[in-house]
């Protein structure tokens, strides 16, 4: 019996998923502003969001190019100063209606350009080596960049990042709705590039940077952009992260955040989208979930990270990636074989 | 002449904290010579040191030396119950995993501690007593001496350990290549843990010394340490002991140098900035041996 | 078949088959030499590759023919000598420079994708080809489905020469090692070279894989016109395509010559079997 396989041309696949995705950002903004959940909630919605973009973006350079940064801390902490600084200039909190919008797209364009500058700087120099000398190197950046935030006013004599004190009142223009957003876009500008020309020679540099670099990919022009790529994202989120807070301290952007996020990346699957967006979800929700449990939340998270890697090394979802697509061919292919059946 | 004398004296705390470093940066390198891993839960054996330390001192009243013994003891098997337990089972895994379990058995420890013992830091009676001494206009303290003494001897015993011992030759076949030192007949496993036994050993005596001058116990007071001892091991050339040694002193003295000057608080991005220079110009460290991928 | 072989004359340089004699040759390598820390691992080699040429690079284990390969293709960076790509020197190229120029290779052991699908490990070697930037990837722009289209439906193509086609959804490090080895050499095909290097193609192959591989090797040379030179252990499969063979030994050339030439060569035998032990048939 010859078995026809049902599938989504292409342009209609497009439209579902847009039509999937506007229904997801517009309705679930209206229930959360409606007051369908309460302010505690939306407050972890939205660090959930700031998570999930710092975990997909890290994955750019870790699961998809195989690098091991352990500086992404200090590229959000670039693109939280950058936005924080931004916002407060140009006095974003005063301004209303079109030019509020304005200022908060422009703000977190510019924290991830800032971000992705930097990017450059430590990727041409650093990409160069191989292994674990970037991740070395990368630590190094994310610890310097900690002590210039704290010190760097008083030696150059100026007010701007307000050292150790911490930069303050920045207008809070984070909210649940542009958290959405941005989550949405930074997934959805990955998603494109990696299924394209451009990320299939990131995937190849990741599997064999010989054979890639042989087959004619410019190795060192990819593994460039897809760590700007990377610290790009990574800025968005710390200009959310600002916008959100309100106020900056330089400890926050320390090693231990940029592990933070990394656990995130690699407890989900390196490589898989879909994983760093659950793990960045459980990992932020489980230890708000604990605090009732306070003193023994963090040693749990602990234990989780042990005892999954050492049961499930390449991380919970592997490589495995979501399509909605699929899903839905999966589902119009069973209907017609129930019908055939009946 | 003042200058002088200070300059002297922060040489001298710049040497102290280099053999700290050193002591530490030598069990980062022989981890990552053997199993290539950078072994985050090692600085944290060095908090667990200080804490066996101030219990024995503390609750069970023992003198300063059984107390240091014992965290040596107590170390040197938490060092080999985590290779086994955490490291031996991902053996064949990526290598990112064991990296991801190293930083959870370093969170496990640090928040374990902080769970038993709180968050705050606990202050360890005097290990080390004796007079300060005037040497060139500088005061130089018993702890410091005795540190650097006692780095040396260290060094001095590493070195004919790892080079005349049949140990020390396993571990040296080992890190040059495990699968033909295992058809050799060396013994993998027991050389692994051999290896993880003797940094922590080593950590332990670091973390004594650093209380001898510090005096003081909290969970997370080997993180930043333990941070700088790699950077230090990477400086030096990682999977170098001679390289780990030279690294360690290199970041004690620069840490020093900058205080010196009256830069202290740019010191932590002083280290790194070195770092990030020295791996650029010359990627495998001050004394390492470069790596070429066979095609 | 064997009369399909043809008679090798004498150009500046070297010899090529007769017939690529109007073209210059594709491939030149001069007085090329490396030396690892003191070591000379390749001294003095010389060599020329006619037009549509099939080539044999043979000698020894150890005897420096992937080190010739990684200097053909600037993985290593020659000590002495140079190396003609059409006539254009490539020195201080990158390798994917000198990929584009149009060397393309495979590797001894074996370097696919392999968390990949076969069809996009063939898709990378196409990398040069489509040009699409990110912004039309992003947007997905018109350019973006016209060209991944054509470049699918190429691979697909280059695939089918052994009959792989079928296989394009599988990850490649799940493909039986004959089908790696092929994969390998489709991949290499898809970056439209001029010169095709294969290193130990029939490794790890049995008699009847390694006959239709050497079909294919020929196939592939009269469809694309392009020189393929390879690296082989395999006598049967080197002096059966072969039409000018370098013998390398302690990384310098031997012996060159047709493969009856190269057959009756007092030196290769040597070279292979020791002194002492005489003739044995190749």
């Amino acid at each position: 019996m010859k078995q026809t396989v049902k599938r989504i041309p292409m342009p209609v696949r497009y439209l579902i998923n847009t039509v999937l995705i506007a229904l997801l950002v517009f309705g679930s903004t209206a229930y959360v502003n409606g007051g369908g959940v309460s302010g505690y909630i939306t407050k972890v919605l939205m660090v959930i969001g700031i998570n999930i973009i710092l975990a997909v973006s890290l994955n750019v350079a870790t699961g998809y190019l195989g690098q091991l940064p352990l500086g992404h801390a200090g590229f959000m902490a670039v693109g939280a100063y950058t936005g924080g600084i931004f916002l407060k200039a140009v006095n974003a909190s005063e301004l209303g209606g079109a030019g509020y919008a304005a200022a908060i797209a422009a703000a977190l364009v510019l924290s991830g350009l800032v971000a992705a500058f930097f990017g450059i700087i430590i990727g041409v120099p650093a990409l160069r080596l191989r292994g674990d000398y970037l991740a070395i190197i990368t630590l190094g950046f994310g610890e310097i960049i900690r002590v210039v935030l704290t010190n760097i006013d008083d030696l150059l004599g100026f007010k701007l990042t307000y050292g150790a004190s911490g930069l303050k009142r920045i207008p809070k223009i984070t909210s649940y709705f542009n958290v959405l957003v941005c989550v949405v876009l930074t997934c959805l500008v990955i998603h494109l590039i990696m299924k394209s020309r451009h990320g299939r020679a990131i995937l190849a540099i990741r599997e064999n940077e010989i054979a890639a670099e042989s087959c004619g990919v410019r190795t060192t022009y990819y593994k460039v952009m897809a760590f700007t790529l990377s610290a790009f994202f990574a800025g968005v989120a710390g200009c959310l992260y600002a916008g959100y807070l309100g106020s900056l301290q330089p400890t926050t952007f320390g090693f231990m955040k940029s592990i933070e996020i990394l656990v995130m990346v690699v407890l989900g699957g390196m490589g898989s989208m879909l994983g760093s967006i659950l793990s960045a979800i459980t990992l932020t929700a489980l230890p708000e979930a604990l605090r009732a449990f306070e003193d023994y939340r963090m040693v749990a998270y602990s234990l989780v990270l042990v005892l999954v890697m050492i049961f499930k090394p390449t991380g919970l979802m592997g490589q495995y990636d979501f399509s909605l697509s699929r899903i839905l061919e999966k589902l119009l292919n069973l209907g017609k074989k129930s019908k055939k059946e009946g | 002449m003042a200058f002088f004398s200070t300059l002297f004296s922060q040489i001298i705390n710049g040497l102290q904290s280099g053999s700290i470093y050193a002591l530490v940066a030598l069990g980062y390198s022989m981890v990552y010579g053997i199993i290539m891993l950078l072994n985050f839960a090692h600085g944290d054996i060095i908090m667990v040191g200080a804490y066996v330390v101030w219990m024995s001192m503390t609750s069970f009243g023992l003198h300063p030396l059984p107390s240091i013994l014992l965290a040596v003891v107590v170390s040197t098997l938490l060092g080999v119950v985590i290779e086994k337990v955490a490291y031996a089972p991902l053996r064949s895994s990526p290598r990112l995993s064991l990296l991801i379990t190293a930083i959870g058995i370093s969170f496990l420890l640090e928040n374990g501690f902080q769970l038993i013992f709180g968050a705050g830091a606990k202050v360890v009676p005097p290990l080390i007593e004796g007079p300060t001494f005037k040497i060139a206009g500088a005061s130089v303290s018993t702890p410091a001496l005795v540190t650097l003494a006692v780095t040396v001897v260290i060094m001095i015993g590493l070195t004919l350990l790892v080079q005349k011992t049949k140990l020390g030759r396993a571990m040296r076949a080992v890190s040059e290549d495990m699968g033909a030192a295992q058809l050799m007949g060396v013994n993998i496993n027991t050389t692994i843990s051999f290896t993880f036994a003797l940094g922590s050993a080593l950590a332990a005596v670091a973390s004594a010394l650093y209380l001898s001058s510090y005096a003081q116990a909290s969970p997370t007071m080997g993180s930043m340490l333990g941070l700088k001892a790699f950077v230090a091991a990477v400086l030096g050339g990682i999977g170098s002991l001679p390289g780990a040694m030279l690294g360690g002193f290199v970041i004690g003295l620069a840490e020093a140098l900058v205080s010196a000057v009256g830069l202290s608080v740019w010191k932590d991005g002083v280290v790194f900035a070195i770092l990030i220079v020295v791996l650029l110009v010359r990627p495998s460290g001050l004394l390492g041996k470069p790596m070429k991928e066979k095609v | 078949m064997a009369d399909k072989k043809e008679k090798l004359v004498a150009v500046e340089g070297g010899v090529i088959p007769e017939r690529d004699a109007g073209t210059p040759p594709v491939l030149e390598a001069r007085h090329l030499g490396i030396d690892f820390g003191g070591l000379t691992a390749v001294d003095d080699f010389n060599f020329i590759i006619g037009k549509t040429e099939i080539g044999g690079l043979i000698g020894p284990n150890g005897a420096g023919k992937t080190t010739i390969f990684n200097l053909l293709t600037n993985v290593y960076q020659p000590t002495r000598g140079k190396i003609l790509v059409n006539g254009v020197d490539t020195r201080g190229k990158k390798t994917y420079e000198v990929n584009r120029m149009g060397i393309a290779r495979t590797f001894q052991n074996i370097r696919l994708f392999k968390a990949l699908p076969v069809l996009d490990n063939v898709l990378v070697g196409m990398q040069g080809a489509s040009g699409y930037h990110m912004g039309a990837a992003v947007l997905r722009l018109p350019v973006y489905w016209k060209q991944e289209k054509d470049a699918r439906e190429k691979a697909l193509e280059l695939l089918s020469i052994f009959g792989m086609e079928h296989l394009a959804d599988t990850p490649a490090g799940s493909l039986p090692y004959g089908a790696q080895r092929r994969l390998e050499i489709v991949r290499a095909l898809a970056t439209d070279p001029k010169v095709l290097l294969l290193d130990e193609p029939a490794a790890g192959m049995n008699p009847s894989e390694t006959a239709e591989l050497m079909e294919n090797i020929r196939k592939i040379r009269d469809e694309f016109e392009i020189a393929v030179v390879l690296i082989e252990h395999d006598m049967n499969l080197v002096m059966g395509i072969c039409e000018g063979i370098a013998v390398l030994n302690y990384g310098q050339i031997i012996a060159k010559g047709t493969p009856e030439e190269i057959r009756n060569n007092p030196l290769v035998i040597e070279a292979y079997l020791g002194r002492k032990e005489g003739a044995a048939g190749c």
